[in-house]
């Protein structure tokens, strides 16, 4: 059994809530006590239904004023798979709460009302779910008990949707009608739709192939901690602590050490139960190298013809999450993965209107929520890779060394 | 599989933790999740000893084969335990010892904690806390700010994406760590099973002489006392979670060995907290109100 940690995004009039609730409601994963106080909380805001959205919703504030203001995460099994779901609500904060959902996504799922059709707020979506490298898509075109679950309706959604994901870099798009409020096509295939050839959602869900998500390929093991206990049982042990981000690792194998370029073979890695034969991602392992290598957190471990980047000037997609503008030029902290820096962000190259998708050639500032291209100098080299090819490698957060909050998210170009 | 993608995220989590803080240490109660963390903790650093310290809040009301328990377990991996405990903090006058009839000392522990965080001028602090034992909690992130006075601000907390913490903080605050928030219950069983870990004698079914009170069915205990009404009855019971004896409820449940749990915990339509924790039951948001405070 795997884990599928999957997104969802959209806003309550796509009955996205009512879908979340069908989902962990069908699959038995809403516990009863749960629930009964989801049906208080509706009788006394006088809904006339059991709101399902509030299973979701774990604040206060959040039930007393009937918005998702965070993401929430839930989680539910079934025999085949363990599900992880970041719901991220469709409001203004709706950028920041989706980049962050989705940033760990295999799978993100888009609500379409089949009333309304495609509209600016999916394309945004996409756009963002695209942006983050969300691997596999499902779009699931909803309220298709309201279209008469008509094909045609499905068809040219589907059209139209695929014209535009064309033009991104998610490889699988699928899509499925369904009606949330009836259960159609959600759990179980849905008797009303016969000309639909596809599977339920859940079915999707646990049946979508994501072991070859990983990258595979290129070795990069960022140095997170060094062990080195230096007691009498152990007096030699030096290892290397990380999770693996990227590649294959076996004993025996010629690496590179970065910074250094030094390179040395792999004597052993050392899983969380002892010695193991290879270390894949997301494994967290110990490496213990042939060589006594000047080896620290922040540096990196890859294959001699297979390194990352080594730059200091950086080419970034950043998206702001801020209320505090940022206004070149700006001074910030650099985190990408275990290395921190100093990074200085001299001039926006263009800010990207996320509802048009239309670039504002000439922006002065960044304000929370929105997307700019833009080029950042670091004052010592991260060991990267393009965001396209390792979302690990290839991400970084931007920290305000005043307030210490976390102020932006980049992926590398 | 599953457990062990769980158990890679929490051991990086873990030694995230090490490599940007001063001065961590382990919230340990000796009940299943933080039994769980502290497995993790001990493989994250192997063979070198995890390097922090352990710290309980005892409110002076645990079950005492769960302080048996812990005793036992800090003895076995020779890592420094230090209690704080919450009887201290009433004798020093800290806090007010609240009477009556439902009267629990679970609030008083705040303090304490805060207390024990400052006097040993800890950082940060890994908590046992899964997301999905609490609404409140599956909000929370799993490096959660604290401000200088130990509160938590569900509405400010910091973006967090892709596996890069945010750890910075100014002295005084520190960061609370849950490397178990993507865990459930079931997996926290499975993995006890796993690991073969040994658990306190107290999770698995025994007698006992409890009385039924708000529908949870209390230990007869040194701290209460049943009122006239509540008739104290002996049942072969278990408990789902470790809390005070004054207001954690036992299950009626015949589950003598762990892979009994794991066929109970799959089966049950009940959260643990809901049928277990009177703690939760004193408002819709009993849980976030006390996290506010700086509660675990």
């Amino acid at each position: 059994m795997d884990i599928l940690r999957f997104a969802t995004a959209g806003s309550v009039d796509d009955g996205k809530s009512t879908l979340i609730g069908r989902l962990l409601y069908d699959s038995k994963s809403t516990f009863t006590d749960r629930l009964a106080a989801v049906e208080d909380v509706s009788r006394r805001r006088g809904d006339e239904y059991t709101n399902l959205a509030l299973l979701m919703d774990g604040l206060r504030a959040e039930r007393e004023q009937g918005i998702t203001i965070d993401v929430a995460y839930g989680y539910f099994a079934t025999p085949k798979r363990k599900f992880i779901l970041a719901d991220t609500p469709g409001h203004a904060q709706y950028t920041r709460n989706m980049v962050t959902g989705a940033s760990t996504a295999d799978l993100a799922i888009v609500l379409v009302d089949a009333t309304k059709g495609m509209v600016e707020q999916s394309r945004r979506h996409t756009f963002l779910l695209g942006l983050l490298g969300v691997p596999h898509l499902v779009v699931c075109v909803n309220k298709m008990d309201l279209v008469g679950y008509d094909q045609g309706v499905f068809d040219s959604i589907r059209a139209e949707f695929s014209a535009f994901t064309t033009r991104m870099a998610t490889r699988d798009v699928t899509f499925v009608p369904i009606s949330a409020l009836h259960g159609d096509n959600v759990v179980s295939r849905s008797t009303e739709m016969p000309w639909y050839e596809g599977t339920s959602l859940l079915h999707h869900l646990e049946n979508v192939h994501i072991a070859s998500d990983r990258n595979l390929v290129d070795v990069r093991f960022p140095v997170q901690y060094v062990i080195r206990p230096q007691s009498s049982a152990c007096p030699d042990y030096r290892g290397y602590a990380g999770q693996v981000a990227g590649g294959v690792l076996r004993p025996g194998d010629e690496v590179m050490h970065l910074p250094s370029g030094l390179t040395t073979r792999v004597a052993a890695i050392d899983g969380p139960d002892g010695p193991v034969d290879e270390a894949t991602p997301p494994m967290s392992v110990v490496l213990r190298l042939a060589d006594d290598l000047d080896v620290s957190r922040g540096d990196m471990i890859c294959r001699p013809h297979n390194a990352p980047a080594v730059v200091q000037d950086i080419d970034a997609m950043v998206v702001w999450m801020n209320e505090r503008a940022l206004r070149p030029p700006a001074r910030l902290l650099l985190k990408h993965t275990t290395r921190t820096v100093r990074a200085v962000i001299r001039d926006l190259q263009y800010r990207l209107d996320v509802n048009t998708l239309r670039r504002d050639p000439d922006p002065t500032e960044l304000r929370c929520n929105e997307i700019s291209r833009l080029q950042l100098r670091v004052t010592q080299p991260l060991l990267c890779d393009p965001y396209s090819r390792n979302r690990l490698t290839g991400s970084f957060i931007l920290i305000d060394e005043e307030t210490n909050h976390t102020v932006g998210a980049g992926v590398i170009n | 599989m599953s457990l062990e993608m769980l158990e890679a995220e929490s051991i990086h989590i873990i030694r995230e933790v090490a490599s940007e803080f001063e001065r961590p240490a382990l919230l340990f109660s000796g009940g299943k999740d933080s039994i769980v963390m502290l497995r993790l903790a001990e493989k994250a650093f192997r063979p070198a000893p995890m390097p922090f310290a352990l710290v309980h809040v005892d409110t002076g009301h645990n079950f005492p084969e769960v302080l048996d328990y812990r005793d036992k377990r800090v003895a076995e991996l020779g890592v420094r335990l230090i209690v704080a405990s919450v009887q201290d903090s009433i004798d020093s006058g800290r806090v007010v010892e609240p009477t009556g009839r439902r009267a629990s000392r679970n609030r008083l522990q705040t303090t304490t904690l805060l207390d024990i965080i400052a006097e040993h001028r800890f950082d940060v602090a890994f908590g046992g806390a899964r997301r999905d034992e609490e609404k409140a909690r599956a909000k929370e992130r799993i490096f959660s700010f604290r401000d200088e006075i130990g509160q938590w601000d569900p509405r400010n907390q910091r973006p967090e994406l892709w596996n890069l913490f945010n750890t910075r903080i100014r002295p005084g605050e520190h960061i609370r760590v849950f490397p178990l928030s993507n865990w459930t219950e079931l997996d926290v069983w499975r993995y006890i099973a796993r690991d073969e870990l040994d658990v306190p004698p107290i999770y698995f079914a025994h007698r006992r002489r409890v009385f039924e009170r708000d529908g949870m069915l209390l230990a007869e205990n040194p701290y209460q006392a049943p009122d006239p009404t509540e008739v104290v009855s002996e049942e072969t019971v278990r408990y789902r979670t470790v809390g005070d004896m004054t207001c954690t409820g036992a299950v009626l449940s015949g589950a003598r060995t762990v892979a009994d749990i794991i066929q109970e915990v799959a089966t049950t339509r009940i959260t643990e907290r809901g049928a277990t924790r009177a703690d939760d039951r004193t408002s819709e948001a009993a849980m976030e109100d006390r996290k506010r405070e700086g509660y675990f």
